[in-house]
């Protein structure tokens, strides 16, 4: 790989991550990523972020078939979280910078990850301008987008955005450019990615896109620090304008029914669910949490407007990947949910009360009783389990009209 | 009225304004604000804030 030409005088230096597949720890990454660093070149060479610490050689490599990194006078960090900064201790080594730039919360984000003594860090305010001699860069701070350092860099003269996290993808391929792949692929890997990440933020999403239609500010090149670039017109309108819809987050006419079944009961509960989703005409996906990963339900709830929980009841509790997936869709804070629960146990039975109470803390709008079944399911409580879905079909039809 | 600021993302209480989407009227002092209310921006409860 090389660098890639962005603008005259702009590059990617990045790398790409092929075979990253568990994304930060917490999401997964089936199409690998990237990490996205830029290089300016100007009166003054400049670094936009880093790459993850096990891509120094490839960082340094792409820097040098463009110039020496001792040449480098500024690094800015947007965002100071490992995938972007890892290596920043051996680059701040080798390019012995002149200053490094970050947000006023970066500065604290900074010198307690890294040992920053001798390090020329300055923090910027919002809005301050950096002159580099032909070009001038603009830093707006983005606050909880999705840390409290994150900030973008804009260069004025080539209308290029740095958004560091915002608007990234995971998707891995030897293009640097939206235009040279598939633009549904691109938008399940936009909605995966803002599902599992963004999602808790998209109140800062909306009043950023205000702002940035309030400084009215031309936009040629939207380059994020994750996956792919956007560079042509309608590429950027589809970027801001998804980033837009994806934050408003209105429901859906789709249910996901996710369930964790012991010996099979819950799982024949939750086709029953889906039965009765069918027979009020509303699509659903089955999700079985023993067989896929959390972050495989925020993906699939970005389509939907219902989250109905199955669980077995184990120990007084729903099984280990319900709590876990419960955990990580509370944290991310959806919006405009329809939900139910259902469930078989062997003999308490506190699972699908439990999963209402933790979806309505979540303010899910729960419907009907949660569905209770004495070992395995018996044709009544099917039946009750078909009208259940049937429940929540009828009441995110209501839903989806009143944001209609 | 003093201004509070949250130590984890910055953002500032500022009693004028108060926080009326998540319930605090303007007007409120920061003192008289429900000891469970958090940071509307990050999520940090109360006790992360220092007088601005």
């Amino acid at each position: 790989m090389q660098p890639v030409l962005l603008k005259p005088g702009i590059h990617w230096v990045g790398a790409v991550d092929f075979n990253l597949r568990n994304f930060h720890h917490y999401s997964r990454s089936p199409e690998g990523s990237t990490y996205n660093a830029y290089l300016i070149q100007d009166d003054k060479t400049v670094l936009v972020d880093t790459v993850s610490h096990h891509y120094f050689d490839e960082l340094v490599t792409h820097i040098s078939a463009l110039v020496e990194p001792q040449k480098i006078d500024y690094i800015i960090c947007n965002h100071l979280e490992q995938d972007h900064a890892g290596v920043l201790p051996r680059i701040v080594e080798l390019c012995k910078p002149e200053k490094i730039f970050c947000s006023t919360m970066g500065l604290k984000s900074i010198s307690r990850q890294f040992n920053t003594e001798g390090w020329p860090v300055v923090a910027v305010k919002d809005g301050e301008r950096l002159n580099i001699g032909k070009r001038n860069i603009t830093f707006l701070e983005t606050r909880m987008l999705h840390w409290p350092d994150s900030m973008v860099s804009y260069v004025e003269e080539d209308r290029v955005l740095f958004s560091n996290d915002a608007f990234g993808q995971n998707v891995a391929t030897s293009r640097r450019f939206v235009d040279e792949y598939e633009r549904p692929l691109l938008l399940r890997a936009m909605k995966d990615y803002y599902n599992n990440i963004v999602l808790p933020y998209s109140p800062m999403v909306l009043k950023t896109l205000d702002r940035v239609v309030q400084l009215g500010i031309p936009i040629d090149i939207i380059a994020p620090d994750h996956g792919l670039i956007f560079r042509t017109p309608d590429d950027i309108k589809f970027v801001l304008d998804s980033y837009r819809a994806f934050a408003e987050q209105k429901p859906k006419l789709r249910a996901v029914v996710a369930y964790e079944s012991m010996w099979g009961a819950t799982e024949s509960m939750a086709f029953a669910v889906g039965d009765g989703l069918d027979d009020e005409g509303v699509p659903y996906v089955l999700i079985d949490m023993q067989h896929n990963h959390v972050s495989a339900v925020m993906n699939e709830l970005a389509d939907s407007g219902a989250l109905i929980l199955g669980s077995a009841t184990r120990n007084n509790m729903p099984m280990v990947n319900m709590v876990a997936l419960m955990a990580h869709v509370k944290g991310l804070k959806p919006q405009n949910l329809v939900g139910a629960s259902f469930g078989a146990h062997g003999w308490s039975g506190e699972a699908p009360r439990m999963m209402a109470e933790e979806l309505a803390s979540m303010k899910v709008d729960v419907v009907g009783e949660p569905v209770r079944a004495h070992f395995g399911a018996k044709a009544e409580e099917l039946a009750a389990c078909r009208e259940l879905g049937a429940t929540v079909a009828r009441a995110l039809k209501e839903k989806v009209k009143a944001f209609a | 009225m003093e201004k509070y600021v949250c130590t984890v993302c910055g953002y500032e209480y500022d009693p004028v304004q108060g926080d009326p989407d998540n319930d605090v009227a303007p007007g409120t002092a920061f003192e008289k604000v429900s000891e469970d209310w958090v940071c509307p921006i990050c999520g940090a409860p109360k006790s992360q804030f220092d007088p601005a």
